[in-house]
């Protein structure tokens, strides 16, 4: 995937749209970025942090059960297995390496389903920072376990209480808070969205999520499949494989599906396709994935997206439910909803000719499910 | 003069036009017109709840822009329209359909649909003097500036305590109307004292443009409004207003709140010996 020009643009999507406060720690969040990816120290201690504490390179598990029912061969990238339970902590660690070079010494994260929000904490515990967490309130009540998880990692976790209490208002606080206190925190944004350079330096700090696909994987696969809410998972892992002929999909939410519904818009300091009402107003998406619930994606998405390189597709609440059941029940795993948006498109598409049989499907499992419990308890028989 | 720019969100009220003339009646210089966006930025609770609160009536850019016009003989003041970039870049409030310079492009989505020259093109119309867009910095200024130019808007443009010196002389050359000094490194929001960053912002500012200096944020008292704008050349008045809106506060209740802060604000004025009178051009073009 390419490298943004220099106003951070993909194509037409992307740039800088923050108030002038926050415009020269943009600014020299990028020159650290450039500075610590030229860097061969910054990569190894990263590659270090990955391997001994993230416990990468993460898995490549042949769904051998799902394959023989579906005619095609699928491979999971099992990012569940990494530390915390999603590669939410790929991010994360890169960007606490990143604030402690800069003398940072508090990470400010937004956070929907609480798994970059878990990271985060970790993170700042590892490195002895700072961490505090906005969480809408919704999301709060239907994922309590990782609220305890940052609780017990010394993290603050604050309620947002504005507009639809997800992750968009969640977002909104986070980035208000990092104009108050921008000299000593450093904005730890957890998707592809954002501000130039957050899309790029995410993208890049998940690359390694599609770089270790593709080394595992002993062909091209045809398909290469991720869940898409702002699109961290699937830009990692898109990268990987965006210079071979393989079919890139991103599997949104049918509530929450920006690429699919959404429109040229600016939010969040960037332009991008967004949910939004006929008057420019931003939607609230809906999604039984609090990871999903956000109606904007990452600019490199929309770009693709234009492109025609890469496609989306969304599924129903339903096929997710469907597919965490068939995955638990014939893999004996048990992984996130968000991640469940991928594998209810194969299970859709599978002999189909969006997938053809015989396929061979490279699936990133972005993260488990053990934080969605009390909402599968509900919902699966 | 020393001026004072009290703020107010279109459509908080279905009166809310009253609030305006009372502003005006009670001696503002100018005001600023909140078009409400569902993400403001850099807004804090107040303006927030009180965006919330006109869009929950239906409040919409075009609905705004309509009451301002039914209202435009009664209004004698400069009006400048504050808002965030998505209700700017999104296109012509007014149109319900893309705009025909998108079927050219074989109907591909785009970010025209009428973009930020038919948005200015509005604001004229509906008898709006400026435009305030705080998540549009210099860095992606200049589609903007060219439409506001075009329809005869000025386009205010922000400074903030940590803009290095370069970006603020930019600023001073490029804004329009008047510099739009972010006085402390916060969301809007009342604060118990004028923030230590104010004074010297407003220096600074002073020392690369001839336009005239306004402070914003966090200025919350005829006290605090005093010493701003010793400092610089007039105060914006925001969330200390709004939250009397929202507590139900009457246009006439507004009108003594304005009328304190046009009291205080002339107070300095006698202060300061006649200016020059290079500093009390109207600003709008230099």
């Amino acid at each position: 995937m390419s490298v943004p020009t220099a106003t951070g643009r993909f194509g037409e999507f992307g740039g800088r749209y923050v108030p002038e406060s926050l415009v020269p720690a943009c600014a020299a969040l990028e020159a650290a970025f450039r500075d610590a990816w030229a860097d061969p120290a910054f990569h190894e201690r990263l590659a270090r942090l990955r391997q001994d504490y993230a416990g990468r390179p993460t898995a490549l598990t042949p769904a051998e059960t799902l394959s023989a029912q579906l005619g095609v061969t699928l491979l999971l990238k099992r990012e569940d297995l990494a530390h915390t339970g999603s590669h939410k902590i790929n991010n994360v660690l890169g960007q606490a390496l990143l604030a402690q070079r800069m003398g940072k010494t508090r990470l400010i994260a937004e956070t929907g389903a609480g798994q970059h929000g878990v990271a985060t904490a970790t993170a700042a515990a590892l490195f002895g920072m700072r961490a505090t967490v906005y969480m809408g309130e919704r999301d709060i009540a239907r994922q309590r376990l990782n609220v305890f998880r940052m609780e017990l990692l010394g993290a603050e976790v604050i309620p947002v209480t504005s507009g639809s209490r997800t992750l968009k208002d969640a977002t909104n606080e986070a980035m208000r808070a990092w104009v108050a206190a921008v000299d000593e925190a450093h904005f730890c944004l957890g998707s592809v969205g954002g501000p130039h350079p957050y899309p790029w330096l995410v993208r890049e700090l998940q690359r390694v999520i599609g770089e270790e696909a593709r080394a595992q994987t002993p062909v091209i696969p045809d398909v290469v499949v991720a869940c898409v809410g702002g699109g961290s998972n699937a830009a990692g892992t898109f990268a990987g494989f965006v210079d071979t002929p393989a079919r890139l999909i991103g599997v949104e939410a049918a509530g929450g599906a920006a690429m699919t519904n959404g429109r040229p818009g600016v939010v969040h300091g960037y332009r991008s396709l967004v949910l939004q009402d006929a008057d420019g107003q931003v939607l609230e998406a809906e999604s039984i994935a609090a990871g999903l619930d956000y109606p904007g994606v990452g600019p490199e998405h929309a770009h693709l997206g234009t492109t025609g390189r890469a496609e989306y597709r969304t599924v129903t609440d339903t096929e997710v439910l469907d597919a965490v059941r068939r995955l638990a029940r014939s893999e004996g795993i048990i992984c996130a909803l968000e991640s469940a948006h991928a594998v209810a498109w194969v299970l859709r598409a599978a002999g189909t000719p969006d997938l053809p049989t015989g396929s061979t499907v490279l699936l990133t499992l972005s993260g488990r499910g053990d934080k969605d419990m009390a909402t599968l308890a509900g919902e699966v028989a | 003069m020393k001026r004072l720019n009290p703020y107010l969100t279109g459509g908080i009220t279905p009166d809310w036009i009253d609030y305006l003339l009372a502003y005006q009646e009670a001696g503002a210089n100018g005001v600023e017109i909140g078009l409400p966006f569902s993400d403001p930025m850099l807004d804090g609770t107040t303006i927030q709840q009180a965006s919330d609160q006109a869009l929950r009536r239906g409040a919409t850019v075009a609905s705004i822009l309509t009451d301002l016009t039914a209202a435009r003989d009664r209004i004698h003041i400069p009006l400048f329209a504050m808002t965030y970039a998505n209700l700017v870049f999104r296109g012509d409030p007014f149109a319900t359909a893309p705009a025909a310079t998108d079927a050219g492009r074989g109907g591909h989505r785009t970010l025209t649909e009428g973009g930020p020259e038919a948005f200015c093109r509005r604001l004229a119309d509906a008898g709006v003097a400026g435009l305030i867009v705080p998540d549009v910095p210099l860095d992606e200024v200049d589609r903007l500036e060219a439409a506001a130019a075009a329809a005869g808007i000025d386009l205010v443009l922000l400074a903030a305590p940590v803009t290095p010196p370069d970006r603020l002389a930019e600023i001073g050359r490029r804004s329009r109307g008047f510099i739009y000094a972010v006085s402390v490194m916060d969301t809007t929001g009342e604060r118990d004292a004028l923030a230590t960053t104010a004074a010297p912002l407003a220096a600074r500012l002073k020392a690369v443009t001839d336009l005239p200096v306004l402070l914003g944020f966090g200025i919350s008292t005829p006290a605090q409004a005093a010493t701003a704008a010793r400092a610089g050349d007039g105060v914006v008045i925001g969330a200390a207003l709004m939250r009397r809106v929202l507590d139900g506060a009457s246009p006439d209740d507004l009108r003594a709140e304005v009328a304190a802060f046009r009291a205080a604000l002339d107070q300095v004025d006698q202060e300061v010996p006649a200016a020059p009178a290079h500093a009390e051009i109207s600003g709008h073009r230099r």
